[in-house]
């Protein structure tokens, strides 16, 4: 049995990512670390690719993390952590090992969806007991907000800026969640901290499947969004609430979207706070606008169709 | 509280010592700091949950205040509280430093 | 008494692996290297060995799961050739930067492009700066010895980096040659039990491993890095009078073959040396004083003792089979450096043979020979570089 996700009953747990990390205020990427550790049980072997999180949580020579982890390089947290994951069965089975763990990854959007994404896929195929952490923040942000497979359509990034010529960043994003969902790995989801009780339970459901499992987080980056410090939360709410970020699962094939807005707002409520996006408010570029909303919907009504729902209880 | 992972002759590829980031103290980052008004607080503890720097400090399932030796006074905390009755528990305000 | 047989040099590897028995390998299929992870997995498939067999995507990930699980805390080996050691470059400094004590076989292959499958050594001699040990390998015997004596190096508490183990590919992973085997149980008692260091696995001692260091220690972590290296020569003497001990061969940092009395030398690393000695011996009998010396730790490299052994010399011929294009190839200018701070300086030329598998026959060597003996006569022009055996 899993532990209870009531907040009362988690605040008594040790937060496993230790204060006087250096992660920019209001981060997003934090947020997410610490509710994925608190959801979970056993004790947590965990690896991260070369990004914000990695630099700012393991500087020489102070470490935030209370648990064992390990950062070998940019492009292969997966293998690294499939390594590290199949030693453990080596030893297990030859009883040098006892205790039983759970192998986590935290990893950003440029080092899954991008430059980890073979590694990734190789890891899913083989079948390694593990759980892929993805926290997208939608950009390369740890090198300076440089558009990646993750950027969203319009966007302007420092690589992808908005100009008189190119309004932003010009391709769909990369639909990494069914990409890993065609792996046919047991276990697939999309979460955001917004909806803290889904997350957790999205974390613990997955732990308690063996095999590879993957869960995509949304994680605000205000610095990379042009947005406030204070808005991780509430910016990730209205990703949900637009639908730009359903929140969903796949268990074994079956699909099942786990929160439905129940007054879906339009994107440009997300949008407008931010000012990666400011560009397409002028009215050369709502055409862009159009085309992501028209995109959204249709992506959330065949979401529907394919996976019933049931309600969230908050 | 310092681990020395090279010592002239030799490196070592690893810190030891778990959590040592403790010693960083990354309030000194802060220009808005929390102010919590207890009269307000339903201790829902949701500050504490979405708290990125792990700086708010709960006892017994109660809201005690904020731990400003990490506090990066980012205000998510005061955003995101609910409040009783729409006060809010929280609010920001600009720190007077020395 | 031992029994001789005969096997390729990938059977004799994959033998030494067997034996070895180690906790994770992680490996992905690359010609010439392919047929010894073949016969592993056979010893894997029927239960021969405890070791935990990840055939994983490329060798970038082969590498980064061995990293991955030597931090875990235990035995790992993996093997590679050509393009796959060049896939790995960036995980090789990871290696050997997270001290890991990894093992790897590196069947040496030519690099694209063009493509090519055949046998040279600039696969080897691109790693060469990437802070691994290296052991060169004449033939499987000298490979299978190289294998088991790189576990007790790599491992040893004061070492702990990464060790290749360089052989040839085809001419010498794919034909066969006499050797013996060790018995297993003498293996396993020499490579003796595996000791984890502050293991990734030990929840009860949480450790991070690869930490960002910026530059106020990254500097001094290389030169400590540097140091270590300095100390593998000590330890690779004691490994390998041990290994004397059991097996009766000796081994030193370098062969040298006839070069007391020598007045010429040719400097070649692994297979192409014995067709040397046999043309040594051919030119001996006419009266040529001639000798060989054959590194066989190439990193780190001993300067000193080469430079002991080789600076009598008038004339020596340093064979390499890569090449630095524009530039004295890789062994060419080890040579060198040794020899720069005798009194008295050998005449030095380089000659490039055999890339890409390009048969080197006996009168190649001939030919270098007797140009060392026309530049040892003064009688004609030093060319300090060249490619010799091309077609016309």
């Amino acid at each position: 049995m899993s532990s209870s996700l009531k907040i009362k009953e988690l605040s008594k747990k040790e937060i496993l990512l230790a204060q006087g990390h250096r992660m920019c205020q209001g981060c997003g990427a934090s947020i997410v670390v610490k509710m994925v550790m608190l959801a979970i049980d056993k004790p947590i072997v965990a690896c991260s690719p070369t990004g914000c999180l990695e630099v700012t949580t393991c500087i020489s020579d102070y470490t935030s993390w209370k648990i064992p982890w390990i950062h070998s390089a940019f492009e292969n947290a997966a293998a690294t952590m499939a390594g590290v994951e199949t030693m453990y069965r080596s030893l297990k089975k030859q009883g040098k090992i006892s205790e039983d763990m759970s192998f986590v990854v935290f990893a950003g959007d440029g080092g899954t969806y991008d430059i980890g994404f073979q590694s990734l896929s190789g890891a899913l195929e083989r079948g390694h007991d593990m759980l892929y952490i993805c926290y997208d923040n939608g950009a390369y942000m740890n090198t300076g907000i440089q558009r990646s497979g993750a950027t969203p359509f319009g966007a302007s990034t420092t690589t992808s800026p908005a100009g008189s010529a190119v309004p932003g960043k010009i391709h769909q994003r990369k639909d990494i969640t069914r990409i890993m969902a065609a792996h046919n790995i047991p276990y697939v989801a999309q979460a955001s901290p917004s909806h803290h009780l889904d997350l957790m339970r999205k974390i613990q459901k997955a732990l308690s499947i063996e095999g590879p499992k993957y869960i995509n987080i949304l994680s605000p980056c205000h610095r990379g969004w042009r947005s406030k410090p204070d808005d991780a939360i509430a910016l990730s709410r209205l990703a949900v609430n637009t639908s730009f970020w359903p929140l969903f699962e796949i268990e074994n094939g079956k699909t099942r979207v786990t929160y439905i807005p129940k007054d879906k707002r339009p994107l440009r409520e997300f949008l407008r706070p931010q000012g990666r996006f400011a560009h397409l408010f002028q009215p050369e570029n709502e055409w862009i606008i159009e085309k992501s909303q028209a995109k959204i919907d249709a992506d959330w009504s065949a979401l529907l169709a394919e996976g019933a729902c049931e309600a969230i209880e908050e | 509280m310092k681990t020395k992972i090279i010592d002239r002759s030799n490196c070592r590829p690893v810190i030891t010592q778990a959590g040592n980031s403790v010693a960083l103290k990354t309030g000194s980052w802060r220009s808005l700091e929390p102010v919590l008004l207890k009269e307000n607080c339903t201790n829902c503890l949701l500050c504490w949950l979405y708290c990125p720097d792990m700086s708010v400090i709960v006892r017994d399932g109660k809201v005690e205040g904020f731990d400003m030796d990490y506090c990066k006074g980012c205000g998510i905390c005061a955003l995101e509280c609910p409040g009783k009755k729409g006060q809010k528990a929280i609010r920001m305000r600009k720190e007077e430093k020395e | 008494m031992k029994k001789k047989i005969a096997v390729t040099g990938n059977e004799a590897l994959a033998e030494a692996l067997r034996q070895i028995n180690p906790d994770v390998c992680a490996a992905y299929p690359i010609t010439p290297q392919t047929d010894m992870m073949q016969r592993f997995s056979e010893f894997v498939a029927d239960g021969l060995v405890d070791t935990e067999l990840m055939l994983v995507e490329s060798e970038h990930s082969a590498m980064s799961a061995c990293i991955g699980a030597s931090a875990g805390g235990g035995r790992v080996a993996t093997a590679t050739s050509g393009p796959g050691l060049a896939l790995m470059w960036e995980m090789l400094y990871v290696a050997s930067g997270m001290r890991c004590p990894i093992v790897m076989p590196v069947i040496n292959r030519a690099l694209s492009a063009p493509l090519n499958i055949h046998c040279d050594h600039s696969d080897a001699m691109g790693a060469r700066d990437s802070g691994w040990i290296q052991l060169w390998s004449e033939n499987a015997q000298e490979a299978y010895d190289n294998m088991i004596m790189a576990f007790r190096i790599a491992e040893h508490t004061d070492i702990r980096l990464p060790v290749m183990v360089c052989m040839d590919g085809f001419i010498i992973s794919h034909s066969l040659g006499i050797m013996e085997f060790l018995a297993d149980d003498v293996v396993r008692k020499f490579i003796r039990k595996f000791t984890p260091h502050e293991a990734l696995l030990d929840i009860n001692h949480p450790v991070s491993y690869g930490p960002l260091i910026v530059t106020d220690q990254y500097h001094e972590y290389k030169n400590a890095q540097n140091n270590i290296m300095s100390e593998v020569f000590d330890v690779a003497s004691d490994v390998a009078a041990e290994f004397e001990n059991i097996s009766g061969r000796r081994y030193g940092f370098f062969e040298t073959y006839k070069l007391e009395d020598a007045e010429i030398g040719i400097v070649i690393l692994n297979s192409a040396a014995g067709t040397c000695k046999d043309m040594i011996d051919e030119a001996r009998r006419e009266g040529i004083k001639i000798g060989l010396l054959k590194p066989r730790l190439f990193r780190p490299f001993p300067y000193e003792m080469i430079a002991a052994a080789l600076s009598h010399l008038k004339v020596i011929c340093v064979l390499d089979r890569s090449d630095s294009f524009g530039a004295h190839a890789p062994l060419f200018v080890e040579i060198a450096t040794s020899l720069y701070n005798c009194k008295q300086r050998p005449v030095l030329i380089n000659r490039i043979y055999g890339l890409g598998g390009r048969d080197f026959m006996p009168e190649h060597v001939s030919g270098v020979i007797n140009e060392m003996i026309d530049i040892a006569g003064k009688k004609i022009e030093i060319i300090p570089k060249k490619y010799i055996s091309l077609r016309k």
